[in-house]
């Protein structure tokens, strides 16, 4: 090994050097050490710490295991009477995912296509829209939902605008990654016969990703009826005042039916996006 | 010619865009009483301006300090209880993900656990919270036995798809060799899997990270329970700086998670 390639090599092979085999046929090979012992006593010192941080009791759960056993028991044994009152709230929450995932996947198209490294080619402006949609993604839907039911009172309109600004997030980012990947000779051509920018993106860009853009629209919807069942948990409308309600009142088997109705709706809801996706594919 | 012959040659389907334009506006007119805006609330324009001030304006003293209400001790505590959820959850995930793959166990048994997995994937993470925290009471150890939970459905997920893909031919050269379960295992199966296996729980890390500050709402731990006391009270220069410190982690985690992972999808560069 000659004095360039030690220095190359990295901190790791320098200090614990390469095992040397001579083979029988008198050429000799270098196995570098193992990583694996040190990865491990890494993560086993992440595991210590992070422990010691939390206040991990595994007794904790053993001697107190019972008292899951009681609340998954009711939750588990549904009230079927407290069905009428949570078809409103379910009602609302579908809305607010419906018109929340429309709004964020229409906002959140211009946004991709100036976030596309391939079609914007203006650096700064590049860089500045890809931070803003990181720093919309990273705040997670429950805390836009809680400072704007405050803004514009509980209710609804706060729950949707809260969907819509993190739809907006995610689905710029799917978006612009697949615009990166798309075949851009036919957006040469478009723009060589004198096309602008946004003519020849949709005509020669957008029936590219237009299947994907449907895709991701469609999983956006599926993330939202997710993350809009929980936002009542705010005041942002939504069967999640109703599992504040209830699981503060301890009404378990109420709480059991609101989340056997949650199942049922988000096991239709994927159908019907299966179905979609199967048509367009 | 032959461009505008090509062009007629299309297929036309003026029809199919009338009825999905028709669709989308039934279901936006449908649900737009949800947007209904009864105009700001009656303190909303002093919370608007308040957070702008608050994120203009971070407390930096918080921002800095170390003791246990400091913003870098919630962060690592935030990290901790995603780190430890995460870990959990991957190894409890591997029994149940090969009992529901339909190679290694008859289908019923594998539909059963598929079931399970279905059931723990939909009631929300939050739900969790708030039955574990009966158990455990509120603290950052909620946050640890919520996420160890709710990770079991999605790593579960991943996991089958990667045990489905595995190559049994291998399994047969080994025999062939000579070679006994536990060698199998170790050269046949492990290699297959590893790669994968550690790709999802690196993914699910960067989800739980994020979630980890959601379960703090419901006062399971970590930066989410202090952010929304500050919120709830209106220090917005407290949610200013705990904002910051969120979206940096988060910034950070997701670039390094990428990074692994494309390494791990890639082999070692």
């Amino acid at each position: 090994m000659s004095q360039a390639d030690v220095r190359k090599a990295p901190l790791f092979d320098r200090v614990f050097k390469p095992e040397h085999i001579v083979l029988e046929n008198g050429h000799s090979v270098e196995r570098p050490r193992s990583r694996m012992p040190l990865i491990l006593l890494c993560l086993l010192a992440v595991i210590i710490i992070s422990l010691k941080m939390t206040g991990f009791d595994f007794n904790v759960i053993v001697r107190r295991a019972k008292e899951l056993t009681v609340i998954l028991g009711q939750i588990f044994r549904p009230n079927f009477s407290y069905f009428p009152k949570i078809v409103n709230p379910l009602i609302e929450t579908i809305k607010m995912s419906i018109i929340g995932t429309i709004a964020g996947c229409a906002i959140g198209l211009p946004l991709s296509i100036l976030a596309s490294s391939n079609i914007n080619h203006n650096k700064p402006s590049l860089l500045v829209i890809r931070f803003i949609l990181s720093v919309m993604r990273s705040v997670p839907t429950l805390i836009y939902a809680s400072v704007l039911a405050l803004v514009f009172g509980l209710g609804t309109f706060a729950g949707t605008l809260a969907i819509t600004i993190f739809t907006v997030g995610i689905v710029a980012k799917m978006l612009y990654e697949s615009i990166e990947t798309i075949d851009m000779k036919p957006y040469e051509a478009m723009v060589s016969f004198g096309a602008t920018t946004l003519q020849a993106f949709w005509t020669a860009c957008m029936p590219q990703i237009l299947p994907t853009y449907v895709d991701d629209c469609l999983y956006c919807f599926e993330l939202n009826i997710r993350a809009s069942s929980i936002l009542g948990y705010v005041g942002a409308g939504g069967l999640g005042v109703l599992i504040r309600e209830r699981t503060g009142l301890r009404a378990y088997n109420d709480l059991g039916m609101v989340l056997l109705t949650l199942f049922l709706a988000v096991l239709i809801i994927d159908f019907v996006n299966d179905y979609i996706r199967s048509k367009i594919s | 010619m032959t461009v505008y012959e090509k062009l007629q040659a299309e297929p036309k389907n003026l029809w199919k865009r009338i009825v999905l334009f028709l669709v989308l506006l039934a279901l936006v007119v449908w649900g737009s009483d949800s947007i209904s805006y009864n105009g700001v609330a009656a303190q909303g324009s002093v919370v608007a301006s308040g957070i702008i001030h608050g994120i203009t304006h971070p407390n930096l003293e918080l921002l800095f300090n170390l003791t246990d209400a400091g913003v870098p001790y919630l962060i690592l505590q935030t990290i901790a209880i995603a780190i430890l959820g995460t870990i959990f959850g991957a190894i409890l995930a591997i029994p149940v993900s090969f009992l529901a793959s339909t190679n290694i166990v008859p289908k019923w048994i594998a539909y059963i656990f598929r079931a399970l997995i279905l059931l723990i994937r939909t009631i929300p993470s939050m739900v969790w919270a708030l039955v574990w925290i009966r158990v455990t009471g509120p603290g950052a150890f909620c946050g640890v036995v919520t996420q160890s939970v709710c990770s079991i459905g999605m790593i579960s997920k991943m996991y089958i798809t990667a045990i489905e893909d595995l190559d049994t031919g291998i399994l047969e050269s080994l025999d062939a060799a000579g070679c006994n379960t536990f060698e199998k295992i170790r050269v046949g199966i492990l290699p297959q899997l590893s790669a994968s296996f550690i790709s999802t729980a690196i993914y699910r890390f960067d989800i739980n990270l994020k979630d980890a500050t959601t379960l703090g709402i419901v006062g399971a731990g970590g930066i989410g329970s202090p952010l929304v006391q500050s919120i709830t009270y209106s220090r917005w220069s407290n949610v200013g700086s705990f904002l910051w410190a969120l979206i940096v982690l988060v910034l950070i985690i997701e670039y390094a998670s990428t990074k692994i992972r494309n390494r791990l999808a890639r082999g070692r560069s």
